[in-house]
């Protein structure tokens, strides 16, 4: 019988991942990062931001942006601490602490996205 | 237990050079190449970022206004700004490389790699537009 590797769909999470990031990010950054906080554009009001991020979809594509880009951050990691460092001796472990982290963080970002009211 | 020890003639021998750690300094492009792969860090940042922002607008008005105080403090705009920079480097050579990774053939022809990336650029602006229009318009 075949042996099933997970690293093929690591590799499409990966890369669903990096589109995810440069599509959504960026523009998120620039308002919330810079825009906003530093008075180059008026932040939108709080009933109407409140009522934006509480509905369903807004939930559902934020859940979905932020765990794939979790994922895609934690497997690119994984290989650079693996080629750049050079550190492949701690293979497992480093793996480990890469989509570990990137799983905490999908559940921690699950939980704040179920929880608002 | 107790045979001495003694050599074969087929050893087997570490052949690959040892690298310095520091390997990827040694060129521009490997340079360029570990600046892409450490956006990932930046890429956590930011999703942290946006997960505090919506647990403040979810905390209530003042919670809200707090977090854009905090935004606003210098190690978190710095931290924002290296992001960007970071993670739009990513994004420019994710969408410049697509035309590698998908390749799209229409009525049994090709398309020219220029028609992929230019459809990732529009994505993203039009990714862009839509956010600022819900957040802003």
């Amino acid at each position: 019988m075949l042996k099933r590797h997970p690293e093929p769909l690591l590799w499409l999470l990966f890369s669903a991942g990096g589109v995810a990031g440069a599509l959504l990010i960026p523009v998120v950054l620039v308002l919330f990062g810079l825009a906003f906080p530093l008075g180059w554009l008026v932040p939108p009001d709080y009933p109407r931001l409140h009522a934006l991020v509480t509905h369903p979809l807004t939930r559902l594509a934020l859940f979905v942006a932020c765990g794939l880009s979790l994922v895609h951050a934690g497997h690119r990691l994984r290989y650079t601490l693996y080629d750049g460092l050079q550190i492949q001796h701690l293979n497992e472990v480093i793996a480990l602490c890469c989509y570990g982290g990137a799983l905490i963080g999908t559940l921690a970002a699950a939980y704040v996205l179920l929880t608002i009211a | 237990m107790g045979a001495p020890f003694h050599y074969t003639d087929y050893h087997p021998q570490w052949l690959r050079p040892k690298m310095s750690t520091y390997w990827w300094l040694t060129r521009r492009s490997y340079v360029a190449f570990i600046a892409r792969e450490v956006s990932s860090v930046f890429i956590a940042w930011a999703v942290a970022f946006l997960v505090l922002l919506v647990r403040a607008i979810g905390q209530g008005e003042d919670a809200y206004g707090q977090f854009l105080v905090w935004a606003a403090t210098a190690p978190v705009l710095a931290m924002n700004v290296v992001s960007l920079l970071f993670i739009v480097f990513h994004a420019v050579t994710w969408f410049n490389l697509a035309p590698a990774a998908l390749v799209v053939h229409v009525g049994g022809r090709k398309l020219p790699g220029v028609l992929i990336a230019a459809s990732n650029y529009a994505a993203f602006v039009f990714a862009s537009a839509l956010i600022a229009w819900l957040l802003l318009g």
